[in-house]
This record gives structure tokens, C-alpha cells and sequence, in this order.
């Protein structure tokens, strides 16, 4: 192995590592906040790039289907629930919330779904189509079922990937789907290294955007009440933080994450209607290095992913995936003997 | 009150006796039952395979005066299901032939219930079978190592001298590198690397670099629809100059949508019906695959772009050409014309089809020649005949 090839192998491993990072602060933020592992994550990353695919073509993307059929449920969801408590008067603000606000996207994509639209507006309204999706599953799946245990909920939301999936070959059919690149440009580093602009979109968005989670955690209220949510369900409850509201909140940002996500890969990998699960997959692993609850941790866990995937494939193509996973061994048995388990699955509420 | 029960049920059941006795009299028609995959992961070619055998039907509706019975059923991209398919198209809609289907495996399920239940099979997918075991399949489709030894031989005309190879980690991968193993030493050429990567990849840089700092003259690639684009983006990006084959498996429209620029000028075998109109007026298939493209396009409204389609068609005629023979001899629907239909399959003497010319013999799965495989090169998203 030369310098030149092992420099674009970590290029090319940056620019994996850091979709994995967006995808696995999405992780950390729900899981932290829900105690949900998101399973569904990667296929709504999946359904954007192919959104953005269908936009391309001129067509009308499926996934308005996806979302207004979700919406729809949500809406009846919480109307049942409002009429259970017996608080009808709610039920108008209920249909405002849940039927009307994620329509709205909706009825963007079908008005911007022709040619001679620019692909800046396309991308910014199929973002704006798949940031509903996760609020609307949480509301329909999730919430009932919130207090129950985290393998209920993993269960649960492995399910829910299966459903996401299956409906995506439903919509977007089994072929897979490529935009073109957001940037031309090429960068040449010294003779034989040239770095694509696309890559340093991709690295420039994790950092970014890495930067504004720091921002929002730190000097916002809504930042503030997601990190007590995490720390203390019941006591965040306790100083008035509605667990529901701030669960929501997290599902709406990771889903604008996926969205983003699913903008930067587009272009440069090929999408399918399942590809979003391997994505997952990995991010997972860059999670739980950082032990679900760490963000600085995950970020340097899926640098390191991307870049033992990129060296993983140049040694051994067919037996890549083998070697990212079982990077997870060795960290799993490192943090259990570093971690001392204080209150595993403490169920407060129960009590 | 009991007697005029048993009377009128008696009656009932001799009527429904006769009224059997005279639709199968009636309905003495051909019957042919195609299974495939309609939905599932590979209904992208189990749909079109469905359409080429509507437009196959109406191109030759009657053999002999004889109307022919088309009955289709979905497999769901499942091998299990072909079979019960298959079991259902014989024991209950008794069908003369069987046809089908997408997957190889699922093809393979279905040949092993013909076997069973004595009915002949036209596969329409290279199916993987000892032609001594099973007596009762053939298969339309040509043979994956006849292609290749067409790449290898176009490889040795433009003076390539090392190949590297980069295919699916599974079967189709293996197929398409033994085939490439076996014919490459003959022509002087050397393959240099054997490079993998699973369907569901993001990105080959790691194995296209490995291959380009071996500097091979040029590249094969054994991949099949829109994953096979990756070797190509990825061979382009590293600013690879030397050629790029491909095989039949990219041969689809999808495949061309993805891989862009970066499939300009790649090379790939497929049979002769994909530029039908660009082959000279004497080939030997062209008149029958622009028939083909006008039934295709007057029943299902659209023209043809794929490969899969036209193996229909020429499975219906390669049946067509039998029944007609075995007519002679037996009744259809009875056990001695499936018989005869086979023995008529397997005596096939250059049927003329849009994939190639069909000759069978009895001990060989496959009955297509040299004439079943054109070189075709992708200029600007069109395939050309690269002759």
C-alpha cells in the first residue's frame, strides 16, 4: 500500500465515517431521550435520497403516500385517545396537529414535483416530506407503549424497520436510484490525491452540524430539556418537562438528520429501499461505542468505523462488514470492564 | 323422502358428470403454465417476462388450429411458491408444458416438479441442472460461459493482455469468474485479481483501487442491475483509461439510468434481440425479434427495452415448434402428449428465435450457438452493436 492509495482510503473513510455520524447522533438522541433504539432511522434517510430521486425524474414521489397514510393514523390515534379521556374539545387542535401541519410538505412535494423546479427547492421540500415520518410513527408505535422496557421498545422498532422497508419496495420498487452530485467541483491536493467537493460537503455537514447539536444542547431550552429528559425521565417531569412533548422533539430533529443524511449520500451511493439499514447498522456500532448515551464519543466511533470499513474493503472486499462488526467485540468488552453498571433499567415510573 | 334424495343427487352429480365430460372434450386446447415473479424482489424481471409471454400470445395465438391456453401465476420471488405453483398449474389447470421464472433457484423447484409429475419445462433463466437427472427441462436462455468466451475473445482482439475482475460476493460473482478462469488462458490473458463486494455495498473505492494499482490493461466486472453500476462510478472516479467489460446480468435500463457517464464505451455481451435493428439484414434472428418488438409494443402499449421479455417469446416458440410436432402423435392434456412434447422439445432442429437459433438434443440443457450473442457497447445511454 502506497501513501496516495491510504490517503484516499481515508478520505473515502472520512466521508462514510462522517454520514455515520449524523445517523449515529440521531441514534444517541432518541435512544437517550426515548430509550427507543430508532431501527427505522436509515430507511428515512433511504426514502429521502429516493425522493430526491423521484424529483429528478419528474416524478410525484411516493413517499406523500407514506406520509399522509401516517398522518392520517396519527390523527385518528390521538383522536381515539382524546375521546378516552373524554377531552373532545381538544379534538380540533388534535386534526391541526397531526392531520394539517404534516400535509402541509405534503402537498409542497406535489407541487414542486416537476422538471424546471430548482434542485435547491427540491432538496429543501423532500427534507421537509420525511421530517414528518418519525414524529408520526413515534405518535402511532411509540408513545402507548413509552413506559415499556427497552427491549420491548428495540422489538418494536425493529418491526417497525421491517414495515418501513417492505413499503418502501412497494413505493420505490427494487431498483436502486442516484441523484447528481450537489458539486462538481475537485480539489487537487497534490499529484494523483484530488478530493471531490461532495466529500467535503459531507464532511463539512457532519462538523457543522455537530457544531449546531453542541449549540442547541448547550444555550436553548428545548436543548435543555432534552438533555434533563435524558438524564431523568421522572424528574424532568417533576420540574414540568413533558417527556411526550420533548420525545417528539427528538424524533423531529433525527428525522431532519436522516433527511440530511439521505440529501449527501444520494449522490454518491447508489440507493435502495433497504439501503438504509446497513447505514443504520453501522451508525449503531458507532453508537454504542460511544455507549448510547456519549455524542463525542459516537463521533469519533464513526470516523473510525468509515475508515476500518475503507481500509476493510481495500484488504478484503468480500469480508468488509465482517471486520466493521466485529469491531463491536472488543469495544463491548472494554466498556463492560470499564463501566461500573449502577442503574441498569431502573424503572421509576413503575414504582 | 330418502329415495328422492339419493335421486335427486344421483342426478345432480351425473349431470355434473356430463357437463365434466363435455368441457373436456370442448376445451381439448393447449395449455401452457407460467409461473414468475409478479411481485417480490424480482418482479423487475418477473414483470417483463409476464409481458413477452402476452405478446408471444398473441403473436401465436393457435398452433395447428389449436388455440393455446395461457395460465400465469405469481411465485412472489419465492422458490418454494414456484413449486407449489408448478404443482397447482399441473395437477389442477393440467397443463402440457410448464414455463418459468425469474430466480434460478425458483426455476430449479419447478423443473424438479415436472420431473415428478412427467411434464416438460422450458426454463426461461440459466438454470443449473444435470441434464441426465432431469430429462424433462431445458432452458431458452444462453449459457452464462458462452458469453463470457465472447468477451474474452473481443479482450483478445483489442490487445488486452491483463485483466482484473470485480464481481457480486455470491453466486452470479462466481459464475461470471469461472466462466472468465476457463477461457481467459487460452486467449493469453491474464486475470490479476479476483475483488468481491455484496449487492447492498455504498462504495467499491477499496477493491477498484487495489485493481488499478495493479495497472491490468483491463477490467471485467460480474455484477447484475443496478449494483453492477458500482464497479463502473467507482473505475471512472479513480480515473481508470484502460477498458471496462461487463456481461449480460447489465444488460436493463436501470442499470444504464445509474451507471451515467461513467458506462460510456463499456463492453458487454447480450443476445442479438437488444439492437435488433441495428444487426445486418442477413442475421439470421433479426426478422423475428422486429416481430417480436411490434407484438410487444401492440399489447402492452410500450416498447421493449429489456432482454427478459423476449425469452418468453422464444420459449412460447420453441413450444409452439414441439407442440405442432407432438400433435401428430398424441392428444393434448393426456400423459402420452406430454411425452411427445417432449421428445419433440428435445428434437428442436434450428428454431429460429430473438435470442439466438434453437437446436436441442436430448442430454443438453441448453440449445442456443454462437449466434445467440452479439458485443454490444453503451454510447451515451444506447446500446450499439459493436460488431
Amino acid at each position: 500500500m502506497t501513501w496516495d492509495v491510504a490517503l484516499i482510503l481515508v478520505t473515502d473513510g472520512l466521508a462514510n465515517g462522517a454520514v455515520y455520524l449524523l445517523a449515529g447522533l440521531g441514534l444517541v438522541l432518541i435512544f437517550s431521550v426515548t430509550r427507543v433504539v430508532f431501527v427505522p432511522f436509515g430507511d428515512i434517510a433511504a426514502f429521502t435520497a429516493l425522493t430526491l430521486a423521484a424529483f429528478e425524474t419528474g416524478r410525484v414521489p411516493p413517499t406523500i403516500g407514506l406520509v399522509a397514510t401516517l398522518a392520517l393514523l396519527a390523527m385518528a390515534t390521538e383522536i381515539g385517545s382524546l375521546l378516552r379521556r373524554r377531552e373532545a374539545a381538544r379534538i380540533p387542535k388534535a386534526v391541526l396537529m397531526w392531520g394539517v401541519l404534516p400535509a402541509l410538505p405534503c402537498l409542497l412535494a406535489w407541487m414542486v414535483a416537476r422538471p424546471g423546479i430548482p434542485v435547491a427547492v427540491h432538496i429543501a421540500v423532500a427534507v421537509l416530506l420525511v421530517v414528518p415520518i418519525a414524529p408520526l410513527l413515534a405518535r402511532v408505535v411509540f408513545q402507548p407503549i413509552a413506559d415499556a422496557s427497552v427491549l420491548v421498545l428495540l422489538i418494536v422498532s425493529l418491526a417497525l424497520h421491517f414495515l418501513l422497508s417492505g413499503l418502501g419496495l412497494l413505493f420505490f420498487g427494487p431498483e436502486g436510484s442516484r441523484t447528481t452530485p450537489l458539486t462538481d467541483a475537485m480539489f487537487t491536493l497534490s499529484d494523483g490525491f484530488t478530493v471531490s467537493g461532495q466529500v467535503v460537503l459531507m464532511v463539512g455537514a457532519a462538523i457543522v452540524l455537530s457544531g449546531l447539536f453542541f449549540l442547541v444542547f448547550e444555550r436553548t431550552v428545548a436543548g435543555k430539556a432534552l438533555r434533563a429528559t435524558a438524564v431523568n425521565r421522572v424528574g424532568a417531569r417533576l420540574v414540568g418537562i413533558r417527556p411526550v412533548r420533548t420525545a417528539l422533539l427528538a424524533y423531529g430533529c433525527a428525522s431532519l438528520l436522516a433527511g440530511l443524511i439521505g440529501v449527501l449520500i444520494a449522490p454518491v451511493t447508489t440507493m435502495y429501499y433497504d439501503s438504509g439499514f446497513i447505514i443504520g447498522l453501522k451508525a449503531f456500532v458507532a453508537a454504542i461505542i460511544g455507549g448510547l448515551v456519549s455524542y463525542p464519543m459516537t463521533a469519533v466511533g464513526a470516523l473510525a468505523v468509515g475508515v476500518v470499513e475503507s481500509f476493510a474493503s481495500f484488504w478484503s472486499g468480500a469480508l468488509k462488514d465482517v471486520i466493521v462488526f466485529s469491531l463491536l467485540i472488543p469495544v463491548l468488552m472494554l466498556r463492560s470492564f470499564m463501566v461500573t453498571h449502577a442503574e441498569e433499567e431502573e424503572d421509576e415510573v413503575d414504582q | 323422502m330418502k329415495s328422492l334424495m339419493q335421486t335427486l343427487t344421483r342426478g345432480a352429480l351425473a349431470a355434473a358428470l356430463t357437463a365434466c365430460g363435455v368441457a373436456s372434450a370442448l376445451a381439448a386446447d393447449l395449455k401452457v403454465g407460467l409461473s414468475v415473479s409478479l411481485s417480490g424482489p424480482n418482479s423487475s424481471l418477473g414483470v417483463p417476462y409476464a409481458k413477452g409471454m402476452q405478446a408471444a400470445l398473441a403473436y401465436k395465438p393457435e398452433i395447428n388450429g389449436r388455440k393455446v391456453q395461457l395460465i400465469v401465476l405469481d411465485d412472489g420471488s419465492d422458490p418454494t411458491t414456484a413449486g407449489r405453483n408448478a404443482r397447482k398449474l399441473i395437477e389442477e389447470e393440467k397443463v402440457d408444458v410448464l414455463m418459468g421464472t425469474s430466480g434460478v433457484p425458483a426455476a430449479i423447484a419447478m423443473a424438479q416438479v415436472g420431473k415428478e409429475a412427467k411434464t416438460p419445462m422450458i426454463g426461461l433463466t440459466p438454470i443449473l441442472l444435470d441434464p441426465n437427472e432431469n430429462p424433462w427441462v431445458m432452458t431458452v436462455a444462453q449459457p452464462t460461459q458462452l458469453m463470457i468466451d465472447a468477451v474474452v475473445e473481443r479482450m483478445k482482439r483489442n490487445n488486452v493482455k491483463t485483466v482484473g475482475y470485480i464481481g457480486f460476493s455470491d453466486a452470479w460473482g462466481d459464475l461470471v469468474y469461472d466462466a472468465l478462469i476457463k477461457a481467459a488462458p487460452a486467449a493469453g490473458i491474464k486475470v490479476v485479481s479476483n475483488e468481491r463486494y455484496a449487492r447492498a455495498d455504498a462504495s467499491v473505492t477499496g477493491q477498484v483501487l487495489k485493481i488499478v494499482a495493479l495497472r491490468p490493461d483491463a477490467v471485467m466486472t460480474g455484477g447484475a442491475g443496478t449494483p453492477g453500476a458500482l464497479p463502473f462510478l467507482a473505475l471512472a472516479e479513480r480515473g481508470f483509461k484502460g477498458g471496462v467489460y461487463g456481461q449480460h446480468g447489465l444488460i436493463n435500463p436501470d442499470f444504464v439510468r445509474v451507471v451515467g457517464a461513467a458506462g460510456q464505451n463499456a463492453l458487454m455481451p447480450t443476445g442479438p434481440v437488444i439492437v435488433a435493428e441495428q444487426l445486418p439484414d442477413g442475421y439470421p434472428t433479426k426478422k423475428i425479434a422486429m416481430d417480436f418488438r411490434a407484438a410487444f409494443q401492440k399489447v402492452n402499449n410500450a416498447p421493449t427495452s429489456d432482454a427478459f421479455s423476449a425469452y418468453s417469446f422464444d420459449g412460447w416458440l420453441v413450444f409452439a415448434d414441439a407442440a405442432s410436432r407432438a400433435m401428430k402423435k398424441a392428444e393434448p392434456g393426456t400423459p402420452e402428449f406430454r411425452v411427445a412434447l417432449r421428445d419433440a422439445i428435445f428434437s428442436t432442429k434450428e428454431v429460429v428465435g430473438t435470442h439466438g437459433v434453437y437446436t436441442f438434443k436430448p442430454g443438453s440443457l441448453y440449445g442456443v450457438d454462437e449466434r445467440a450473442r452479439v458485443i454490444v457497447k453503451l454510447d451515451n445511454g444506447q446500446w450499439k452493436l459493436a460488431p
